[in-house]
């Protein structure tokens, strides 16, 4: 039916077409992350209140809201990035697959390899982009050459920059544009094949073209990882995600089908968010 | 529109578009309901002058039509409106698309019209369309009024009326097929008498499409080619089931 269609209006194969999708519905979901009754403070500052979310497994998940409301905060429970700040108090649980990962028995850096965290900024280390995508590989202790180069070879691919990189694996990967850069390190990411991919304004720092480039990667990548990415660009929520939380002072206030968040949210602070009206 | 909060945006700029593009589309309206209440009476009255006013009202019609168009295109592709804004915006495209055609069908009207005044009056004196005109002209009346004060419930009562209308068109049919068959002398009279007919109950179902673009622009749903009975199960709660 697809293919007749593709025919019939001339869409080039490979080309997703995502108006064809049936609205998707969480309950029908396989959920990967999940949390319960979450609540993060600073200090005596409550940054999360009460967060119960359950984000299904490879799709494309967007957090959404204005500036403080706790998004990346949320985030970085995923994979515990907020260990590392001492005024951090967390209370609740967050399951990935069903597995409490703040339990004793949980390896932090095992975890960490599990879910992969891509920031704003693009972090390349400062040596070649090949030693930049083996890099995770050779923590682990591998550095039998020919796999190595099999590794960064499929992770270029998988994060669509081989083509653009392949006769320079040695240079130094400070030498790439921002975009080439942000898809560098998301091989890097994938090189240690995670479960979850997690995006913090993966794009904010790219022009339109790369952009776009990490957009397509982005649906590209659900198809084997889950992907949460919290993003200021409402549009861009609207062009990649299966499913949108909106998040105002620390709550979750909306989790729904994106398409349905954006055309007929069901609460009205998420209407005046995302239509950019004043509550 | 206060339900749809168009003063509420940060950008004064957006709402002051969203509000001007409202406006123009219920002027619009507006004047294509002038334009099927004068075609009406100057078939029933044989006044060529009121339908040489419509045939020339199309034009301006024709012309509202692609200025709003290219006023909304220029919103979707400056603003990128979401939820309601985005809703308003699709509505008012779909609605000056069917005002349009009303237009045309208006102007039909008034060309028969003409015709129709050189001809021996009927006895009956088109008061059958005298009536359909003035329901179908009801009608619009009632979307535009549903469309302003964003009452979705208007949607169900012009499903009914031109449930009536069709079958006053079917009525109007059967009453010319007799006096086509009682005296063929008055053929071209009664065929022209058929095309006011058609283009009245024509516009009966452009005015039952708008009344459907409400829904969506105020419930987000999509009722159309829902039955009656569909309908007022979907808007029997009255209203919206947004939570706060």
């Amino acid at each position: 039916m697809i293919e007749e269609s593709r025919q019939a209006t001339q869409i080039p194969a490979g080309v997703s077409l995502n108006q064809d999708r049936q609205a998707l519905n969480i309950e029908r979901e396989d959920i990967c992350i999940e949390t319960r009754g979450l609540n993060l403070y600073y200090a005596d500052d409550q940054a999360l209140k009460d967060v119960n979310l359950r984000i299904p497994r490879r799709r494309v998940t967007a957090f959404i809201g204005p500036s403080g409301c706790g998004k990346s905060t949320l985030l970085r429970c995923f994979n515990r990035m907020n260990d590392l700040i001492d005024i951090c108090r967390i209370e609740g649980e967050i399951r990935i697959d069903g597995q409490d990962i703040h339990h004793r028995d949980v390896d932090v850096a095992e975890h960490r390899r599990r879910v992969g965290m891509v920031f704003q900024k693009p972090n390349p280390f400062p040596k070649s982009i090949f030693e930049n995508v083996a890099y995770g590989l050779r923590l682990q202790g591998v550095n039998d050459r020919r796999k190595l180069s099999e590794v960064v070879e499929s992770a270029l691919r998988a994060a669509a920059l081989w083509d653009e990189v392949k006769d320079r694996l040695e240079d130094n990967a400070f030498g790439l544009s921002g975009g080439q850069q942000q898809r560098l390190v998301i091989a890097r990411a994938i090189a240690i094949e995670p479960e979850v991919i997690l995006l913090d304004e993966p794009c904010s720092a790219l022009d339109p073209i790369s952009t776009a480039k990490v957009e397509e990667l982005i649906i590209e990548l659900k198809e084997r990882y889950t992907i949460v990415i919290v993003t200021h660009n409402m549009q861009q929520a609207a062009r990649v995600s299966d499913f949108t939380a909106y998040m105002y002072m620390g709550e979750l206030i909306e989790f729904d089908d994106t398409s349905r968040l954006f055309t007929n949210p069901r609460r009205k602070a998420t209407e005046d968010y995302i239509t950019g009206r004043y509550g | 529109m206060d339900k749809l909060h168009l003063d509420k945006h940060i950008s004064r700029q957006f709402n002051e578009e969203l509000e001007s593009l409202r406006q123009q589309v219920m002027a619009m309206g507006g004047l294509a309901e002038e334009m099927i209440s004068d075609a009406t009476r100057a078939v029933v009255e044989g006044d060529t002058e009121l339908a040489q006013k419509v045939v020339e009202s199309d034009d301006r019609v024709n012309e509202m039509e692609k200025t709003i168009d290219e006023r909304c295109i220029m919103v979707l592709a400056r603003r990128q409106p979401t939820a309601s804004d985005l809703r308003l915006v699709v509505a008012m495209i779909k609605a000056i698309n069917d005002l349009e055609r009303i237009g045309d069908e208006a102007e039909k009207i008034a060309r028969m019209a003409i015709r129709l005044a050189e001809a021996d009056r009927p006895r009956t004196n088109y008061r059958e369309l005298e009536i359909m005109g003035t329901t179908v002209r009801g009608m619009l009346h009632d979307a535009l009024d549903g469309f302003a004060r964003l009452a979705p419930e208007v949607a169900v009562e012009l499903v009914r009326k031109d449930k009536n209308v069709d079958a006053d068109y079917e009525a109007a049919l059967r009453q010319y097929h007799t006096y086509l068959v009682e005296d063929s002398r008055n053929t071209r009279r009664i065929i022209d008498a058929i095309w006011v007919a058609r283009s009245m109950e024509r516009i009966g179902d452009h005015a039952k499409n708008i009344g459907e673009y409400i829904v969506y622009l105020v419930e987000g749903k999509d009722l159309r080619h829902a039955t009656l009975a569909e309908m007022e199960r979907e808007l029997g709660d009255g209203g919206s089931s947004r939570s706060g």
